[in-house]
């Protein structure tokens, strides 16, 4: 085949592989449809690196094969990691995306430099922006990963000034990036740009909560497309572009979804520190919460039409999910229909809570969205919290003074008899009082969730 | 599906060459079709499978291995190359296969656990 030929091909390969990568998210639409999504993207991303390794530019496989081996050994452990650690996985794949198009961005540039290439305005812009994406998805995303792995401390870290220290560096990062592509020869600018790319990346997360971690990761998701996008312009190839912009607007819907949930804007995520602000909220009066014990609690589930599970972080840090299963089960065994109520933000990544309740067997037609069982909360017998707090609290929707006022809640407190299972009674992570413990109709059951949960499994069967 | 001709269309621009205004402007006409494509098709997403679908796009995103493997392929050491810039694009490279070996696997597996509940049980 002569040159004309196999950039045709290669073209026509391109083209196929997009089509089936928008395949592949569109098949995503259902559970039964999903895995022949995977397939779909598999195909799609085999047929672009056979595409690629057609170019005639390619003279020598030894560092590719070298490459696919180190992928291949690190890729495949990490997908073995338990469901709990998904989000740091995904956090740490970000990192990954963040860094391959950085260097790539920066090997780019130097490579420019050394065959002392022209380069067009546009060239050199969208090199800018892949580098910047690139290196500031990278430590961002390794620091996200570091928060959720709790390497790091995942309390929000905020200091004075901290908002115009951010937007000043990334100023001086888009103005060098401007005079570089005024002045392509000051190459004197590229390593001062990767290098506030770098730290803006650590930067921007350090002030950002456990809490706010699914919608920065869902941001950073985008941010990983969106270079890929840029990496598209630089090296003048659509299916770059295309797949960039798919992986983009995921995750800019993902993190518009974990906002919305959250009654919040993005600014406000990325530069409130929603920890801090909580922290100063109002003086609490002294109340008393009911406590009942799993005998209590078995007795009044086994005599309900429906209970309503809502789970939340706690349960996935208590790894209490199979437990859950074994309830479900026994609750079912029994007559007792019974339904989860997932919360959008519940967990540390979109769609958390779903995926360890689907691990532990629990049919998916179970799990319900919070607009869909909102309407049915009054008519259940019983609401379990499990692991949920902010979630659930009903000042969310009455009491302006409250910092989540507004956010759109699990309507738990209008079920007939409300459980809590909590540690103790200290507040959750934004520090805010939840008075659903305080309500009539709540009885806390005090104890770590996966010996409750078995406690109540228990005292059902007996 | 409506949007495929437009693809197409928006493909079928000359290739290659340096980044003209012409070119810029034929792939920004993909970009934003992508991006309209993207947000109706993961709108659609069912929101169980967020998950699985955010480990979906971290291997999709892994297309920047492209990018990666030119840069790996070409001769190390040449005149044309020296060979910092091909041990980049290497990183690169087995940086973008782990996404695409750890995304792909572990989206399989965690599509696997969902299942509808077996007939006969309540």
């Amino acid at each position: 085949m002569n040159a004309d030929t196999v950039k045709i091909v290669t073209q026509l390969i391109y083209l196929v592989s997009t089509g089936l990568f928008i395949l592949s998210l569109k098949w995503m639409s259902h559970p039964s449809t999903a895995r022949r999504g995977i397939v779909s993207g598999v195909v799609a991303m085999a047929a672009a690196i056979g595409g690629t390794l057609l170019d005639p530019g390619i003279l020598t496989y030894n560092w590719i094969a070298a490459a696919v081996v180190i992928g291949c050994l690190v890729g495949v452990p990490l997908s073995w990691v338990p469901l709990t650690a998904v989000p740091q996985r995904t956090a740490l794949s970000h990192a990954f995306g963040g860094l391959a198009a950085g260097l790539v961005g920066a090997a780019e540039y130097a490579l420019w430099v050394y065959q002392k290439k022209e380069m067009t305005s546009f060239e050199t812009g969208a090199l800018v922006a892949e580098v910047i994406l690139g290196f500031l998805t990278f430590t961002g995303s390794l620091m996200a990963a570091g928060k959720l792995q709790e390497l790091i401390p995942t309390r929000p870290i905020t200091y004075k000034g901290q908002n115009a220290i951010n937007f000043s560096l990334l100023g001086v990062a888009l103005l060098s990036g401007a005079l570089l592509v005024w002045q392509p020869t000051w190459w004197g600018l590229f390593p001062l740009i990767v290098l506030i790319s770098l730290t803006f990346g650590v930067l921007l997360i350090i002030p950002i909560g456990g809490a706010d971690m699914p919608t920065v990761i869902a941001l950073l998701n985008s941010y990983a497309g969106l270079s890929a996008v840029a990496m598209g312009f630089v090296l003048d190839n659509k299916l770059l572009i295309a797949a960039g912009a798919l992986d983009g607007s995921s995750g800019l819907i993902l993190s518009i979804i974990m906002c919305k949930a959250m009654n919040r804007s993005f600014t406000n995520v990325l530069f409130g520190a929603f920890g801090q602000v909580q922290a100063a909220s109002a003086v609490i009066e002294q109340r008393t919460a009911k406590s009942a014990t799993a005998e209590d609690a078995a007795q009044i589930m086994d005599a309900a039409r429906t209970v309503i599970i809502v789970p939340g972080y706690g349960m996935a840090v208590a790894q209490a999910q199979h437990r859950v299963r074994e309830l479900y089960d026994a609750l079912t065994k029994r007559g007792v229909t019974v339904k989860f109520a997932v919360h959008p933000v519940a967990g540390r990544m979109p769609g958390h809570m779903n995926v360890l309740l689907a691990e532990a067997e629990i049919p998916y037609d179970r799990l319900v969205e919070m607009d869909e069982i909102n309407p049915e909360m009054p008519e259940a017998d019983v609401a379990l919290v499990l692991g949920a707090n902010d979630v659930v609290n009903p000042a969310a929707r009455h009491d302006k003074s409250s910092p989540i006022y507004g956010m759109p809640i699990i309507d738990a407190d209008k079920a007939k008899t409300v459980f809590v299972i909590k540690r103790s009674m200290n507040p959750g992570f934004a520090g805010i009082e939840n008075e659903l413990f305080f309500a009539d109709n709540t009885l806390m059951l005090f104890g770590d969730a996966k010996a409750m949960i078995t406690n109540l499994v228990q005292a059902l069967k007996e | 599906m409506p949007f495929i001709p437009w693809i197409l269309l928006a493909a079928s621009a000359p290739e290659g060459g340096a980044l003209t205004v012409a070119n810029f402007l034929t792939l920004l006409f993909v970009l934003m079709l992508a991006t309209f494509i993207g947000l109706e098709v993961v709108k659609n997403v069912s929101r169980l499978l967020h998950t699985p679908l955010m480990s979906l796009t971290n291997a999709i995103s892994a297309i920047a291995v492209v990018g990666s493997i030119l840069l790996a392929g070409k001769a190390a050491g040449s005149e044309e190359q020296p060979v910092i810039i091909t041990i980049m694009g290497t990183i690169a490279l087995a940086a973008s296969m782990t996404n695409i070996v750890s995304g792909f696997l572990i989206t399989d597996r965690m599509l696997k656990m969902f299942k509808k509940r077996e007939p006969g049980k309540s």
